[in-house]
């Protein structure tokens, strides 16, 4: 098997007759993290999509562990491995926090006990307001729970579409480790952010994006010297 | 989880306090007492009500078919139980009926159920595409189609055309439709919490969300949409007993906004809202309401003025615009009703007056 865990190839998405995606390939390493920075509509959030199935791409390839899953629906595509935790956090907000993780895990037959565990180790406020319901918390606690909700599903690879959006710099802090620690557990992150600066310190790989294509690939740390890079999206107040 | 069990348990002996107040009114009350025809009557939309907060309260589905559901239900359980003997008079204008067997009660309620199940099944392959208002223009549709195809001559042999249906079994205990309305709406509570319905609610809260954690969406709505209408022809069903007679002009549009107004007094996502909104809507529509309707005079002699024919619907209307400004959220909200919290709730307030008079002393 491949390194790679997940192959996009020459991938296009049009919105009636606007080209959102154009021809872009990545690739993401397995056990890495791996991230799309970019500005808005530049089609990042449109790449994630795709990949989860809820948006059809007019052609392309996107291989998962060298199986070609364009075209599944997202049911099959959750269960192969793959989630997506979409932007704005989207909980449930009727439901309670456990309730919300349970939705998480909806496809699996098996038991789930042990990941509940996790989850609520990892976020140990999400225990204590497991019969909270979700709409009661707060921006970061949601977010937690958006994650904990997407793991699950014991996925293979999770994606996340901008999570650090509207919360406080503390919290996206708290966020950003916690990527780490899922990563450093063995499941491959492929983040979104406009939050360039903090995204380029956790990623190993990073892709920049531009209304559809990819103009700039490479490690994290070579992205976060880069002087167009710094220019475009970290700001000038880093090179004073 | 033991917390879980005693509210479970009290308002199982709420339930079973509430079944045997209808059985001892059907023992012991006079034959001509308005708690016949009033529970009866709350029986069958406290049910019709309950599935419709199955679709619109739960999955989020704004329908308004169900009228038409109702009908299709009524017309099978009378269809299906006229006594073999009296099937050539009931259906005179047409020679004779073309079907020759009577089905026993149960049997018939639950064929009433799943014919319109069919028929929610046939429509919602199309229509459930549709999103919030195009749904309810859609389902409205849908009902007043099936109402005006009943009527037609070429169906008279099986659905007796304009003509109503009568002389089906048609029971006048109030257990009975406290049982099947009770069973009915106990299963849809089981619906509700168990995994499926906690995907129905999650589609409600957010479908992007929902679809993200591979929820099917199209599979799921269309169970639910499935399931309230079963309920809802069962519901149909009961309301063909209480009329003691079926006819296709009883099921107008004005009978959804009926069951919707019950389903939002009480509370969207609330089903103990629904059923107690049933009982406040009937009970005051056609009981404790009724004397506004009849002209009235006093001891002097004179008109008491406003009273009249018509005059209950303008007071029944102005009460339903109050109940809507000031709960807005109807009287149940999104919660259900629980013996045990109250309980507990009334405990608290003993306990703290205790407490005082305890520090008054020192």
């Amino acid at each position: 098997m491949s390194d790679n865990i997940l192959e996009i190839k020459t991938l296009n998405v049009r919105f009636g007759g606007i080209l959102a995606v154009n021809d872009i390939s990545l690739d993401v390493r397995r056990g890495k993290i791996v991230t799309l920075i970019g500005a808005n509509g530049a089609g990042k959030s449109t790449i994630l999509r795709s990949v989860s199935g809820i948006v059809k791409p007019v052609h392309g390839e996107i291989l998962f562990e060298g199986e070609n899953i364009m075209g599944l629906t997202p049911e099959q595509i959750v269960k192969k491995g793959i989630t997506l935790v979409p932007e704005g956090r989207r909980v449930f907000p009727n439901l309670t926090v456990l309730e919300n993780l349970k939705m998480g895990a909806y496809l699996r037959k098996d038991n789930y006990d042990n990941d509940l565990s996790y989850v609520y180790r990892l976020f140990p406020r999400l225990e204590e307001r497991s019969w909270q319901s979700a709409g009661t918390l707060s921006g970061g606690e949601q977010q937690m729970l958006a994650v904990g909700r997407a793991l699950m599903s014991s996925p293979k690879l999770i994606m996340m579409d901008e999570p650090s959006l509207g919360l406080a710099p503390l919290v996206v802090r708290d966020i950003f480790s916690i990527i780490r620690t899922i990563n450093e557990n063995g499941i491959t992150v492929l983040l979104i952010e406009q939050n360039a600066n903090m995204a380029l310190k956790t990623c190993d790989y990073g892709y920049v994006i531009e209304t559809g294509n990819i103009t700039m690939q490479g490690e994290g740390d070579k992205l976060l010297n880069d002087e167009r890079v710094k220019e475009a999206y970290l700001g000038k107040s880093r090179n004073g | 989880m033991w917390e879980k069990n005693k509210r479970t348990i009290c308002n199982l002996i709420l339930v079973g306090i509430i079944i045997l107040l209808m059985i001892l009114i059907d023992l012991f009350a006079p034959s001509t007492s308005m708690w016949f025809s009033v529970l009866r009557k709350v029986c069958t939309f406290a049910l019709a009500a309950v599935s419709m907060n199955l679709l619109n309260g739960f999955t989020g589905l704004f329908s308004l078919g169900q009228a038409g559901f109702m009908l299709l239900g009524a017309y099978t359980y009378a269809i299906l139980t006229i006594p073999v003997n009296m099937r050539s008079n009931v259906f005179r204008n047409y020679g004779d009926s073309v079907i020759h067997f009577q089905m026993p009660l149960v049997a018939a309620l639950i064929l009433a159920g799943i014919v319109a199940a069919f028929f929610a099944f046939l429509i919602g392959l199309p229509v459930l595409r549709l999103k919030s208002d195009y749904l309810a223009i859609a389902t409205l549709g849908f009902a007043e189609i099936v109402r005006g195809l009943v009527q037609l001559q070429s169906f008279g042999p099986v659905t007796n055309g304009p003509d109503p249906i009568n002389m089906f079994t048609a029971p006048k205990s109030i257990t009975v439709y406290a049982a099947i309305s009770g069973i009915s709406i106990f299963i849809i509570v089981l619906m509700i919490n168990s995994t499926y319905g906690r995907a129905f609610k999650a589609i409600r809260d957010d479908e992007i969300a929902a679809e993200a954690m591979g929820i099917n969406l199209a599979h799921h709505k269309q169970l639910s949409f499935v399931i309230s209408s079963f309920f809802c022809g069962i519901a149909g069903a009961m309301m063909a007993m209480c009329n003691t007679s079926v006819s296709s002009v009883s099921f107008t549009t004005s009978m959804t906004y009926q069951i919707l107004l019950v389903v939002v007094i009480g509370g969207i996502g609330s089903i103990s809202g629904s059923i107690i909104a049933a009982f406040i809507f009937y009970a005051s529509s056609e009981w404790w309401l009724k004397f506004l309707d009849l002209e009235t005079y006093t001891k002097a002699g004179s008109k008491v003025p406003l009273l009249g024919p018509g005059f209950r619907m303008v007071v029944f209307s102005i009460l339903i615009m109050i109940i809507v400004l000031f709960f807005r959220q109807g009287i149940m909200g999104t919660r259900e009703i629980s013996v045990y919290d109250g309980i507990m709730k009334i405990k608290s307030v003993f306990v703290k007056d205790r407490a005082k008079g305890g520090e008054s002393h020192e």
